[in-house]
C-alpha cells in the first residue's frame, strides 16, 4: 500500500515561495482536488500568521535583537534566524543582515555557491550562509510547516515537485536538487516554471484546453516575476490522435523583474523630491517604493487620472507633521515603465550589452538592458528554428520570416497582473507579427499569476502518477565539453578548443546516451577540470559530434566540470583512459559520469559551483 | 426574599418585640448576633444560597492590544490619533489620513471578514420580521406596535463573519503597541 496521499508542488521563487497540493484520494482524472497551503511564518516579533506566499528572504538577527521567545514557530522555539514576511520587513531596515534573491546567487557562475558568502555586504561579525544553505532553509520551513499541519501524512512520504527557472543551467539544477535532498525531500522531481504555469492553465480549463489550443500552435510563456524574467516556447503537436505538448525552447536567465520596475519609479520620485530639497533615507525610499507600486497600478489604468498622490510616512511618531506628500504623474509612469521596460521596438532589436569593467564588485549579474521587449525579440529571433523538426509547424516560421511566430501567449508572474503591461506586451508582439503578415497571437486567459507555478507543480506531481497530459521537454540545451585539439604547440597561442557533444538537445528524464568514442586521460587522485559549454539552438548534434568553431550566439560557456578519480587500488598519478557518459536523472538533473575503458566502475563528474573568480 | 421590605411604621412594633425577645430569650439573642456578624461579612441574610453569577464577562485585553498594535504597525493609527491636529491644515491631515486609511484597511481586510447585516440599499423600505435579532437590528424613531415593522434602512450594519488574528508567542508582550526604534 502506498503511503503517498498528496502530490505536492513547490514554487521556490526568487522573491516568494508557495506550496500547493493535490489530495490523491479525492482526485480522479481531470477532477482534481487541489489546495494552496497557507504557510505559517513570523509576520512580526512574536506573531505567527498563515499566508499563501512565503517571502524568500532570510534574516540573520543580532543575538540581542529579539526576545528569545519572539521567534517561535509552531514547530520550533529555538530558531536563530528568520524566514518569510518578518525577514523581509526587518531586512529592509537592516539590509546588512538580510539574504535576498538567494536563488539568483544559486545560479551565479561567478561565485562559490557552497561557501558562506551571503549577505554579500555583511560586516565581519554577522554569520554568513551559503546560497545552497539558504535554499535548503526555505525548503525546510515548508517541510516543517507541512508536518505540523498534516502529522498523519509526513512530508517525506509525499510526491514532491520543486520548480526551477527554465533557464537554470545543469549546475544550478543540481544545486537545487542537492538543497532539496539535504532538506529530506525524498521523492523529488524538478520542473521548469513556465511548464508549471502551463500545467496550471491546463488544469484550470478543466479539460477544455483541447478546444482552446490546436495542433500547430506555438505557445509563448512569458513569466515576469519579482526578480527574474523567463521565456519558453511550447508547441502543440499531435501524436496517435492525441494532443501533445512539446517544450521546444527556453530563454536566457534574465535578472529583471517587477522589483526593478517599482524601484525605478521610486528613484524618479526621489529625484523629484531631491530637486525640491528633500532627501530620503533608505527607509523612506522603501516606503516610497511601496507607494509607487500602488500608484503605478492606478495610473496605468484606462481613464486614469493625470497624477496620483504618494505619501511617504514619517519615521517618528509625528505622522501628520513628519510625512512627505508627493505625487507620481501619468507621464512619469508611462515613460519609466512602458517606455523603459516595455518599449515598442522592432522584432530585430537586441538587448544592449556593455562590456563589464574588470573591477566591478562581485554582485549578481543583473540584466544590463531593462527593455523586456528587447529580450523577447532577441529570444524569438534566436529560436526561429525551434519548431523546424516538428511536423505541421510551417506557419511558425514561414519563408521570409525573421523570428519564430508564436500563436498563443500565456502570462505568468506578478508583473503581468497589470492589465496595461500585459496589453503592451501583446501589442508589441502582434505588431511584429503583423509586419510579417502573420496572424495575431492570442492570450490564453484564466491564469492565476501568483500561484500558478505552485499549482502547476502540484498538478504535475499528480499527472506523473498516470493520467493527464504531460509536457515533453527534456534538456533545453545540448552540452559539450572542451577538448584541446592536437596540434603542434605554437608559442604564445593557446591551442584551439573544440567542443565535444556529450548530451544532445532534448534528453528526457530517465534517459541516457551512448558513449562518445573519444577518450580522455584522467590522472588518478588528481581533480581534472573540463571546460563545459551549452547551446540552446543546436538541436541536431549527437553524442560525439565535435565542433571546430562556433559563434558566441550559438554556444555559451558554462561553469567548468571536474572529475576526480579516487585512488582505490590504482597507483596515484597513473593515467586512466575514460569516456564521458551523460544521462538525465528521474529528478531532472543532468549527470555526467566518467567510465574507464575496462571494468564496470564509474565516477560522478561534478559541476564546478565554486566560481571562477 | 422577594417580599417587599416592611415600612417604617410596620417596623416600630417589630423593633419593640425584638427588644424584649432579645432581652429575655438567650437563643434568640444568639441568632441576632449571628445575623449581625454575617451582615458585616457581606453575606446575605444567613441563607446558604449560591453566589449569583454576574451576567457580564471580563474581556481579555490581549486581542484588543494585539489588534491595536496591528493598526499602528500598518496604519500608524495610534500616531495619528495621538497627534494634535489643530496645528495642521486639512491638506496635511489629508495626506497623513491616506497612510492611515490604506494601512488600517489592509489590516481590516487581512484579519476580519466583514459583511453588511442587511443587503438592501440604504434608504430602501425594509421589513423587520417577527422574532428578529435585536442585537443585529436596531429600531429607532416611532418604535410602537408589534412586528413585522416596516421602515427605512438608514445603515446597513456590519458583521464580522470571520476573525483571523495572528497567533502570538506565549511570552510576547502585547502591551507594547509599537517598539521604540533606535537606528545605529
Amino acid at each position: 500500500m502506498s503511503e503517498t496521499r498528496f502530490a505536492i508542488g513547490i514554487d521556490l521563487g526568487t522573491t516568494h515561495c508557495a506550496l500547493s497540493y493535490v489530495d490523491l484520494d479525492a482526485s480522479d482524472g481531470e477532477h482534481v482536488s487541489q489546495h494552496v497551503f497557507d504557510i505559517p511564518q513570523l509576520t512580526a516579533p512574536g506573531a505567527v500568521e498563515e499566508r499563501p506566499l512565503l517571502p524568500s528572504f532570510y534574516y540573520l538577527p543580532h543575538p540581542d535583537e529579539f526576545p528569545a521567545t519572539d521567534l517561535s514557530l509552531p514547530w520550533t522555539q529555538t530558531q536563530d534566524c528568520i524566514t518569510g514576511e518578518l525577514a523581509r520587513e526587518r531586512g529592509a531596515q537592516t539590509p546588512i543582515r538580510l539574504v535576498a534573491s538567494a536563488k539568483s546567487w544559486l545560479c551565479h557562475p561567478g561565485v562559490d555557491r557552497r561557501a558562506p558568502i551571503l549577505p554579500a555586504d555583511a560586516p565581519e561579525e554577522v554569520g554568513r550562509i551559503s546560497p545552497l544553505e539558504v535554499s535548503k532553509r526555505y525548503l525546510e520551513h515548508l517541510r516543517d510547516a507541512w508536518n505540523t499541519r498534516f502529522p498523519e501524512a509526513p512530508f517525506v512520504q509525499q510526491d514532491i515537485t520543486v520548480t526551477i527557472p527554465a533557464s537554470f543551467d545543469p549546475a544550478a539544477r543540481d544545486l537545487t536538487a542537492e538543497a532539496a535532498n539535504a532538506a529530506a525531500y525524498d521523492h523529488l522531481t524538478l520542473l521548469e516554471e513556465p511548464q508549471a504555469a502551463l500545467y496550471s492553465w491546463i488544469q484550470g480549463t478543466g479539460g477544455d484546453w483541447r478546444k482552446q489550443v490546436e495542433v500547430g500552435d506555438v505557445i509563448l510563456v512569458i513569466d515576469i516575476g519579482g526578480g527574474t524574467t523567463d521565456l519558453s516556447l511550447i508547441a502543440v503537436v499531435e501524436r496517435e490522435g492525441n494532443l501533445e505538448l512539446h517544450r521546444v525552447a527556453v530563454g536566457d536567465h534574465i535578472l529583471l523583474g517587477g522589483d526593478n520596475i517599482d524601484l525605478a519609479l521610486a528613484h524618479v520620485v526621489a529625484g523629484k523630491l531631491s530637486a525640491q530639497g528633500t532627501q530620503l533615507d533608505p527607509w523612506q525610499l522603501r516606503a516610497l517604493t511601496y507607494g509607487c507600486r500602488a500608484a503605478k497600478e492606478l495610473l496605468l489604468n484606462d481613464n486614469a487620472p493625470d497624477n496620483a498622490p504618494i505619501v511617504v510616512p514619517s519615521r517618528g511618531s509625528r505622522l501628520i507633521g513628519g510625512s512627505i506628500r508627493t505625487e507620481l504623474t501619468r507621464d512619469e509612469v508611462v515613460n519609466t515603465v512602458l517606455e523603459g521596460f516595455f518599449p515598442h521596438v522592432e522584432s530585430a532589436a537586441k538587448p544592449a550589452t556593455r562590456a563589464r569593467s574588470g573591477l566591478t564588485q562581485l554582485g549578481l549579474p543583473y540584466a544590463q538592458d531593462a527593455g523586456i521587449t528587447r529580450h523577447l525579440a532577441a529570444f524569438l529571433t534566436r529560436q526561429s528554428e525551434a519548431t523546424s523538426d516538428l511536423e505541421g509547424f510551417s506557419n511558425a516560421f514561414p519563408e521570409g520570416a525573421t523570428f519564430l511566430h508564436p500563436s498563443a501567449v500565456l502570462f505568468n508572474g506578478g508583473v503581468l497582473k497589470s492589465k496595461t503591461l500585459g496589453e503592451r506586451v501583446m501589442n508589441v508582439l502582434n505588431d511584429w507579427l503583423s509586419k510579417e503578415n502573420a496572424a495575431s497571437a492570442r492570450l490564453l486567459e484564466g491564469a492565476d499569476l501568483d500561484l500558478a507555478v505552485a499549482r502547476g507543480a502540484a498538478y504535475y506531481s499528480y499527472v506523473r502518477r498516470g493520467g493527464g497530459v504531460r509536457i515533453r521537454g527534456g534538456t533545453a540545451q545540448a552540452y559539450y565539453i572542451g577538448v584541446e585539439s592536437a596540434m603542434p604547440a605554437v608559442p604564445g597561442i593557446a591551442p584551439p578548443v573544440q567542443a565535444l557533444c556529450v548530451a544532445p538537445f532534448g534528453m528526457e528524464e530517465g534517459t541516457d546516451t551512448a558513449l562518445p568514442p573519444q577518450e580522455f586521460g584522467l590522472v588518478v587522485g588528481e581533480p581534472v577540470q573540463f571546460r563545459f559549454f551549452g547551446s540552446s539552438v543546436r538541436r541536431h548534434d549527437e553524442v560525439g559530434t565535435l565542433l571546430e568553431h562556433w559563434s558566441a550566439d550559438e554556444v555559451q560557456e558554462l561553469g567548468e566540470i571536474e572529475a576526480t578519480l579516487p585512488a582505490e587500488d590504482r597507483p596515484i598519478g597513473e593515467i586512466v583512459p575514460v569516456r564521458l557518459h551523460a544521462c538525465v536523472t528521474e529528478t531532472g538533473t543532468l549527470a555526467i559520469e566518467a567510465i574507464p575503458r575496462s571494468g564496470n566502475e564509474h565516477w560522478k563528474v561534478e559541476f564546478d559551483v565554486r566560481g571562477q573568480g | 426574599m422577594n417580599e417587599p421590605n416592611p415600612s417604617f411604621f410596620a417596623r416600630i412594633p417589630m423593633a419593640v418585640g425584638a427588644f424584649f425577645k432579645t432581652l429575655f430569650n438567650a437563643e434568640y439573642a444568639a441568632s441576632i448576633r449571628r445575623l449581625d456578624q454575617s451582615a458585616a461579612l457581606g453575606v446575605e441574610h444567613g441563607v446558604a444560597e449560591p453566589a449569583a453569577v454576574s451576567p457580564l464577562k471580563e474581556m481579555s485585553a490581549d486581542s484588543a492590544l494585539q489588534f491595536l498594535g496591528l493598526l499602528q504597525r500598518d496604519g500608524r493609527f495610534v500616531d495619528f490619533i495621538e497627534e494634535d491636529t489643530s496645528a495642521y491644515t486639512d491638506t496635511e491631515i489629508g495626506a497623513a489620513a491616506r497612510v492611515v486609511h490604506e494601512g488600517c484597511r489592509k489590516v481590516l481586510r487581512e484579519h476580519i471578514s466583514l459583511e453588511p447585516v442587511r443587503t438592501e440599499q440604504e434608504g430602501a423600505r425594509v421589513t423587520v420580521e417577527q422574532g428578529f435579532d435585536a442585537s443585529a437590528t436596531r429600531l429607532t424613531g416611532n418604535v410602537v406596535g408589534q412586528p413585522p415593522f416596516t421602515g427605512t434602512l438608514t445603515h446597513r450594519g456590519w458583521r464580522a463573519s470571520d476573525v483571523n488574528l495572528p497567533k502570538i508567542a506565549k511570552e510576547h508582550d502585547v502591551t507594547v503597541l509599537a517598539p521604540a526604534e533606535v537606528e545605529l
